[in-house]
């Protein structure tokens, strides 16, 4: 019996935030034959299961819950003539464009598509990286799992909790749990200041009166069927626990929220060349893989802090694979590209190259910085000389940031440009 | 009455309920966990040892070369992942050379067959991640590497269709020697068994002592483990050992059925039977150590890491006899390493002390002793596509890291042991055993078992008896 | 005298308000003063959460009131939330309840369910 093989012109991997947004642009730019595939039961991704409000407000002025931005990509997108394939789950890709789907109607089947836009999301960072000794009691959750359990099953996972992770994600949950009638009674982080968004800190902490333990962490855990006790410990500046600095907590309910990571299993599969800096892959200035025809965006390619801008980037995504499509698929790879490195301060740039005369007006570079800093300058540099400088009043690692460079400033460049940061002085 | 009750459901308990099954006998086991294969059985080095280790004449050494041919057989048979892909004892300095020479020697008097020691630059060309300054190695091509609790939950399956009633939440609390049988209660119910084989692990001396006198004490040693990521997983090819010194015996390096890398253990004697936590200090030194086999391991790549009790007892050699004060009462006490490699033969000695003891053993005419196990993700997309038309749950995957369907889940579910707890459809399905560790899939394991068995949501488990997940409903 | 984080943006200026006088200081700009009188004065919050459904896609809903409610009554408008059950079909923008536990917000559905 031979399996099914479809052809469109653009496969989405990933219907969340990131797929949908690539989707709709690369109708809005000309594409007809489009195929979303999409492993969970809905369109959405993780926004379904946010109920909180936040999202939006650069996009659309609005603080919106995660379902209500989701909706507003939804319904546009069923506007198109997009095909959905719900409940279908990507197993395999390679290099040529063909993607391998399983679901229930159509068993195994094989899309084979003219490009391709890499939108899987990305999960969670749990106990075993990040090497927490002590018993095995049930009871330790990732927050996003803590997150489906209470927000789409309608379940409290337990009345006592210490949260480890002072990122967005643990300090929204710090907040949902107690608003469900539990006790949080912590939040722990490791460094020495928080990752999360102060309005965060504020409306989910200080709100509560739950006290946040900056430069701390998770030195033993207790409890051999369910979670009963919870030590955490101050640690020094190589961050390592501090002894005699243990806190006890009677505990039920560990929550982890310790950091996400690309999901790139598939991108892998398709040997295509990931980034060790974002655990993403290697892209170029249109968004485009060092495979031919495959693109990327959102938290698969770096991890992004507001769903806002992972639409800007996947409707990027979604415009330069249409006009892939339409240009007659014609291969970036041999033109001349320069890199971009991250320089002094920075930890990544997403893209990491840049075709030489490209149609673009300007280049978006998005980049991370290491440490907090005010008043400073983002220089982008090529060997010892300045092209182009930025004055940001306040850095920190928490806040993705943006800057455009006009492209007739690359003109004469033929090596590599880097993005550093030069402090006007530190937090 | 039954005949013969089982008490423990790790490995030697499964594997005599195994071939106790195929007699025409009234058998039970009887486990205090929640499922079967949940001590030692699920936290071990996963190795099936080819044989030179133990010392030549014990019951070890006869008992590991007999075992480990047996389950070459047995795995496939009962569907039970293993791979042959052999072992080298790693040599660094001229005390390890003369203890490799030592232990193929002790080999030859087990039986163990080709073996050979390998030069330095032999050993490199096999295993070229190694520490360049290996001085040479002792390879041995019948070890292997499975996974032990898939043997034990096949063993027990099929001993279920085959008869064996399984008592699981079951702990025997007391055990009353009348003249012809045993009364014995647990937290659920008495019963009577004319026959009893100890199989109780760690807890081997405590019931032997509740029947009678027990010659034996159980000193429970902890190991300590590392499982990393599948990328991990090529790093090497065979079964990598380090030569025992006195700090201690070394560390193993190897890969594991599912394609992670496996490194560990370290030894802790005198551990407390229900301390299973992972110290900081135990899971340092076995990072540490396991460097001195290689320096490529990337531990930044660890998926998770756990610990395992052994059953090491005041004896040097395995504990399969009748009690002092019975001949009607098997223990199987003390299986420490070897053990998983020799359980099927621990059996076979096992079911001749029943025997001995006066218990008539005649074959059933008809029995199971084999086992059909699905696992989608080694099925050809043919197959897959045959098998999704027949039964769509097998296309709808829920473990998203290893590709585990909804079909495979409710096949174990639907077996003849089934699970209840979120761990018991792990170790059978394979869901949660990948990067995630459960992140994703878990809810909806969980809400799977709750459809299918008729559990409340909030009643489901995680793996042990009072592992609630969540608290309540809003 | 009360102190409170900013979070009208990423700056988090620490403000320091008077709430007899109404004077904030601290502030890095002017949006900071009327985020600092506010939040002395009657600081608002705007409450998420989920109720029951009947015959939707899930279990749950997810809900949201409209405005921002009093700070103080959260848990008033959480235990109103609490009894609320529905069904479905339920719009997006749906009113669920008019002015939960008298806060003047409603409570409306985040989706189509």
């Amino acid at each position: 019996m031979d399996s099914i093989m479809l052809k469109y012109d653009l496969a989405v991997i990933g219907g969340g935030p990131a797929g949908l947004a690539a989707a709709i642009s690369a109708y809005e730019n000309g594409i007809r034959s489009i195929v979303v595939l999409e492993r969970d039961v809905e369109l959405g991704g993780i926004l379904n299961q946010c109920i909180h409000n936040g999202f939006g407000l650069h996009r659309f002025g609005e603080e919106l819950t995660g379902p209500q931005y989701a909706e507003r990509f939804i319904s546009k997108l069923s506007e198109t003539s997009a095909r959905v394939l719900l409940g279908t789950m990507v197993i395999g890709l390679n290099s040529d464009r063909y993607i391998t789907c399983v679901n229930k109607y159509d068993g195994v089947f094989t899309i084979q598509a003219k490009a391709v836009i890499l939108a899987m999301g990305c999960r969670e960072r749990n106990r075993g990286p990040i090497g927490l000794p002590g018993d095995r009691g049930s009871g330790i959750f990732s927050a996003g799992s803590a997150q489906r359990y209470m927000n789409i099953d309608g379940y409290l996972v337990g009345r006592r909790a210490v949260i480890l992770g002072s990122g967005d994600i643990g300090l929204i949950m710090a907040r949902r749990m107690t608003l469900e009638g539990a006790k949080v009674l912590a939040v722990a982080e490791l460094m020495p200041h928080s990752n999360g968004l102060n309005r965060n800190i504020v409306q989910c902490l200080d709100d509560f009166g739950i006290p946040l333990y900056l430069s701390h962490t998770v030195t033993d855990i207790f409890g051999k069927n369910r979670l009963d006790k919870v030590v955490i410990s101050q640690v020094d500046d190589r961050l390592k626990p501090i002894p005699g600095t243990e806190k006890e907590f009677d505990c039920d309910t560990l929550l982890l929220s310790v950091g996400l990571i690309p999901e790139n299993e598939l991108t892998r599969t398709a040997e295509i060349p990931i980034d060790f800096r974002t655990n993403g892959a290697v892209v170029y200035d249109d968004m485009q893989t060092e495979s031919e025809g495959i693109f990327a965006c959102g938290n698969v390619l770096h991890v992004h802090d507001l769903v806002d801008f992972v639409s800007s980037e996947s409707e990027k995504a979604g415009k330069k694979a249409a006009e892939y499509i339409t240009g007659g698929c014609v291969s970036i790879h041999k033109a001349a590209t320069i890199d971009i490195k991250n320089g002094n301060g920075v930890v990544y740039t997403v893209p990491q190259k840049v075709v030489i005369g490209g149609p673009e007006k300007s280049l978006e570079v998005f980049f991370r910085v290491r440490e907090k800093s005010e008043k400073s300058i983002v220089e982008v540099s090529s060997g010892n000389r300045i092209i182009s400088s930025f004055k940001r009043e306040f850095l920190a690692p928490g806040e993705m940031e943006r800057i455009v460079i006009p492209r007739k400033l690359l003109e004469n460049i033929n090596e590599s440009i880097a993005i550093s940061v030069k402090s006007g002085g530190t937090v | 009455m039954y005949d013969v009750a089982i008490i423990g459901a790790g490995i030697c308990g499964a594997s005599v309920a195994y071939y106790l099954s195929q007699k025409k006998l009234k058998i039970c086991v009887i486990e205090k966990e929640t499922d079967v294969s949940m001590g030692t059985t699920k936290a071990n080095s996963a190795i099936i040892h080819a044989g030179y280790d133990p010392k030549p004449g014990t019951i070890m050494a006869r008992l590991n070369v007999r075992g480990s041919a047996m389950i070459k057989e047995l795995a496939p048979k009962l569907s039970v992942p293993y791979k042959q892909i052999g072992s080298l004892v790693l040599a660094f300095d001229e005390r390890d050379l003369d203890t490799i020479n030592l232990l193929y020697n002790r080999g030859i008097q087990n039986g163990v067959v080709g073996m050979k020691i390998l030069s330095s630059r032999e050993t490199l060309e096999i295993e070229p991640n190694i520490r360049t300054d290996v001085k040479g190695s002792l390879w041995a091509p019948s070890a292997a590497i499975i996974s032990p609790w898939e043997l034990c939950i096949a063993m027990c399956e099929v001993a279920a269709e085959n008869g064996c009633d399984f008592l699981l939440e079951n702990e025997v609390t007391k055990i009353k020697s009348e003249p012809s049988f045993f009364e014995i209660t647990t937290t659920e119910r008495k019963l009577q068994a004319k026959y009893i084989v100890n199989a109780a692990g760690i807890y081997s001396d405590r019931i032997c002592s509740m029947a009678g006198s027990c010659d034996f004490s159980i000193l429970p040693s902890k190991g300590q483990y590392y499982l990393l990521d599948k990328n991990q997983g090529d790093i090497v090819r065979h079964i990598l050992f380090q030569c025992p010194t006195e700090l201690g015996k070394g560390v193993l390096v190897s890969p594991t059925t599912a394609g992670n890398l496996i490194i560990g253990p370290n030894a802790e004697s005198n551990n407390h039977p229900e301390d299973l936590s992972t110290t900081r200090y135990g899971l340092d030194y076995v990072a540490v150590t396991a460097a001195k086999t290689t320096d490529k391991i990337n531990l930044r790549e660890n998926v998770r890491s756990f610990s395992g009790l052994r059953a090491n007892s005041n004896r040097d050699d395995f504990i399969i006899e009748p009690a002092l004060f019975s001949q009607r009462f098997i223990n199987v006490a003390g299986i420490k390493s070897p053990g998983l490699s020799s359980a099927p033969a621990i059996a076979e000695v096992a079911l001749d002390r029943l025997e001995k003891g006066g218990l008539a053993m005649p074959q059933k005419e008809d029995y199971k002793n084999s086992r059909k196990h699905i696992v989608f993700n080694e099925l050809t997309d043919e197959q897959k596509n045959k098998l999704i038309k027949e039964n769509p749950s097998f296309g709808n995957i829920i473990c998203r890291c290893n590709t585990v369907t909804e079909g495979e889940i409710l096949q174990a579910l639907h077996s003849p042991l089934p699970p209840k707890t979120i761990d018991g459809v792990k170790r059978r399905a394979g869901t949660g055993m990948g990067r995630c560790q459960g992140g994703f899939c878990s809810p909806r394991v969980h809400e799977i078992i709750s459809r299918e068995l008729n559990i409340p949501f909030e009643k489901v488990e995680q793996d042990r008896k009072g592992s609630y997940i969540v608290s309540e409903k809003f | 005298m009360k102190e409170f984080i900013c979070t009208v943006c990423p700056r988090g200026c620490r403000l320091k308000v008077d709430e007899k006088k109404l004077t904030v200081t601290g502030n890095g700009c002017i949006r900071g003063i009327e985020y600092g009188k506010n939040e002395a004065v009657n600081p608002k919050r705007i409450l998420t959460s989920t109720v029951s459904i009947e015959g939707g896609l899930h279990r749950r809903l997810p809900v949201r009131t409209d405005i921002a409610i009093p700070k103080s009554m959260l848990f008033d408008c959480m235990a109103v939330i609490h009894g609320c059950k529905t069904k479905s079909p339920v719009i997006a923008g749906q009113v669920l309840i008019e002015n939960i536990a008298g806060s003047g917000a409603n409570l409306i559905a985040s989706r189509n369910m």
